[in-house]
């Protein structure tokens, strides 16, 4: 059964459109990277499976259209976070986390013990319990990552739609914060689709990938079948090698003098 | 090695205790009333007529006992058909502009917001200027052309300053650049209504700097309904300003429709700004020092911000009008002078520690 699939989905902004028939679909439980150079269409396609663009063709959750969920149904299914989330500074981590119970709430409501045991087992789950009461401003990029995770994950979702989690992480954190969504996937079920720019930590995390190009679908698949070492380079237009380490396959920048016009 | 997180369920120390979420705690409520309290009582003793604070206060407390006042017919007339509806009147019009400044800031996502600098208040005061010249018979009318003009003018200030300055840009000092620029047009049409009226215009005068005369209770009376509705709306209101605070794709993603509580919250933060300026004129920076002193005190989140700044605002302009009154006694300062005294200053730091963040 497929948790996301979406169909000969256009979309765009302001008439100008970025997706152009884009097919993709995960199982549920699984793990969709969507990779692609700059502008490809990436996070025009995580907006579009969220729910929050108008498109033309289908995008189907658990098999329902999107476009017939109610706003707040639709929350209770699919947790988005952007690349740079807006964090309002003046709320503490367990206000922000807080917000991810709105989708339970009457829009004038407010949450109740049972919403707070929630957002106590997402933060001690994310290891945040001893940030608790420390206003955002106050957190470093790492934590505030998590804390966004927190939120998303207080919605209680079944797919996890993040757009490049990692931006802004050191390779320890990068790798500690999608270690921690794959346990959420392993344990929970989750299913989860992510852009992410870093082609190596796509290929490691990942098990089937989505290669955008100009907001259409170059290659999809298995990351082995994917990342060639001759698709990343055209389509990238870089100089890569695809190694392979303890059965992980790694992407690298080779620099290669005389391949590249050198600039003046 | 990675550096990695520990999982919530192996955890020896069990599992973790609750987190508290910020709500507006009973001790902050009770100390801001207490707070009020005292400075309305402190007001109500003095005044320009001298009265002589002890016999005031002798007169209060007779009413609470029920035992003989030491004042006069005539010095009781004064104290509870001037004094004291004038201090509930600066209370009402404080805690109006307080939270309608907490309310603009949370839609706009702008700590700078105010009805002042947004053009809510010119545009009230061009509209209710404009009744005032052409419509004088009506004033009286708890639901009049005063009241309707006046909450028009507001919406049509903010949604200016709004759309020009969104027209222009996106930073947090565009949309107040543009709230300045379209006050100053609104505030010069004002001007220039009264000029045309010179009959009335020592009526109308005293709205450009803020002026809190009152002719007994009737005023309180034309204001208290319109605070009261829109400070229940915007108490309702207060988390899923929390929510806007992520962003309007983010509150989406959410399930919060953010276009349908920016329009709740916008009309009735400028209901109670017309509310404010048709009772006491363009008073300025209340919406700016009371909810951020709340913020810089107690907490960020709005549902502590939105009822305290309430309290708050009332406490401000209580105070703000006591030094009005007395400070050049027998002659009163207007009272827009004294908010611009404390205010202009805290608006400046505010821009500072806005800069450095």
């Amino acid at each position: 059964m497929n948790a996301l699939r979406a169909s000969a989905v256009t979309a765009g902004y302001r008439g100008r459109p970025v997706l152009r028939a884009v097919d993709a679909e995960v199982p549920t439980g699984g793990w969709l990277g969507v990779i692609g150079p700059n502008g490809a269409g990436k996070s025009t396609l995580i907006r579009t499976l969220a729910g929050l663009l108008p498109h033309q063709g289908t995008v189907t959750v658990d098999g329902a259209p999107i476009e017939g969920l109610r706003p707040r149904q639709r929350a209770r299914v699919l947790g988005y976070a952007p690349q740079t989330p807006e964090l309002p500074t003046g709320l503490t981590v367990t206000d922000y986390v807080l917000l991810g119970r709105s989708p339970y709430l009457a829009p004038l409501g407010r949450e109740g013990r049972s919403d707070l045991r929630v957002v106590a087992e997402v933060l001690a789950r994310l290891d945040l319990a001893g940030l608790a009461t420390r206003p955002l401003a106050t957190l470093s990029g790492g934590e505030r990552q998590r804390a966004v995770l927190a939120r998303v994950l207080a919605q209680r979702p079944r797919v996890l739609l993040l757009d490049e989690p990692t931006t802004g992480l050191d390779v320890g954190h990068a790798q500690a914060l999608l270690e921690l969504v794959d346990r959420l996937r392993r344990e929970d079920g989750v299913t989860v689709v992510t852009t992410l720019h870093d082609l190596t930590l796509a290929a490691q995390y990942a098990d089937r990938l989505v290669f955008l190009v100009d907001g259409a679908v170059t290659a999809s698949g298995p990351p082995d079948a994917v990342l060639t070492e001759a698709r990343v380079s055209e389509h990238y237009q870089a100089s890569v090698a695809v190694l392979s380490s303890e059965g992980n396959r790694i992407v690298a920048p080779v620099r290669r003098p005389g391949s590249h016009a050198t600039p003046g | 090695m990675p550096p990695t997180l520990r999982s919530g369920r192996g955890s020896p120390a069990g599992p973790a205790p609750a987190p508290r979420a910020t709500r507006l705690r009973v001790r902050h409520l009770a100390l801001a009333l207490a707070l009020l309290l005292a400075v309305t009582v402190f007001s109500v003793l003095l005044g320009a007529a001298d009265l002589g604070w002890q016999r005031v206060l002798g007169e209060l407390v007779a009413q609470v006992t029920g035992g003989t006042s030491p004042l006069s017919e005539r010095e009781a007339a004064i104290l509870w058909q001037l004094r004291v509806p004038r201090v509930v009147l600066a209370c009402l019009v404080g805690a109006a502009l307080a939270v309608s400044g907490a309310a603009f800031q949370g839609v706009f996502r702008n700590p700078l917001a105010d009805p002042y600098l947004l053009g809510a208040a010119a545009g009230a005061g061009l509209a209710a200027t404009i009744v005032v010249a052409a419509a004088p018979g009506t004033l009286d009318w708890v639901i009049g052309p005063l009241q309707v003009a006046a909450f028009c003018g507001a919406l049509s200030g903010v949604v200016l300053s709004w759309v020009l300055g969104r027209t222009a840009g996106h930073g947090t000092g565009t949309l107040i650049l543009a709230g300045v620029a379209v006050s100053a047009f609104l505030t010069a049409g004002q001007t220039f209504v009264q000029q045309l009226n010179t009959d009335s215009l020592r009526q109308i005068y005293s709205w450009v700097l803020g002026g809190l005369t009152t002719t007994g209770w009737r005023e309180v009376l034309l204001v208290l309904p319109y605070v009261v509705a829109a400070s229940s709306v915007l108490c309702l209101c207060a988390r899923l300003l929390d929510v806007l605070g992520v962003g309007d794709e983010e509150a989406t993603a959410l399930g919060v429709r953010p276009g349908r509580v920016r329009l709740a919250v916008l009309l009735a933060a400028s209901l109670a700004t017309a509310a404010a300026v048709s009772a006491a004129g363009l008073i300025g920076f209340v919406g700016i020092v009371v909810p951020h002193l709340v913020r810089l005190l107690v907490a960020g989140s709005y549902r502590v911000v939105v009822p305290l700044s309430l309290v708050g605002g009332a406490i401000f302009l209580a105070a703000a009008d006591m030094i009005a009154r007395t400070a050049m006694s027998p002659a009163e300062l207007p009272i827009g002078v004294v908010t611009a005294f404390a205010g202009a200053p805290f608006f400046v730091l505010v821009l500072r520690t806005r800069g450095r963040a």
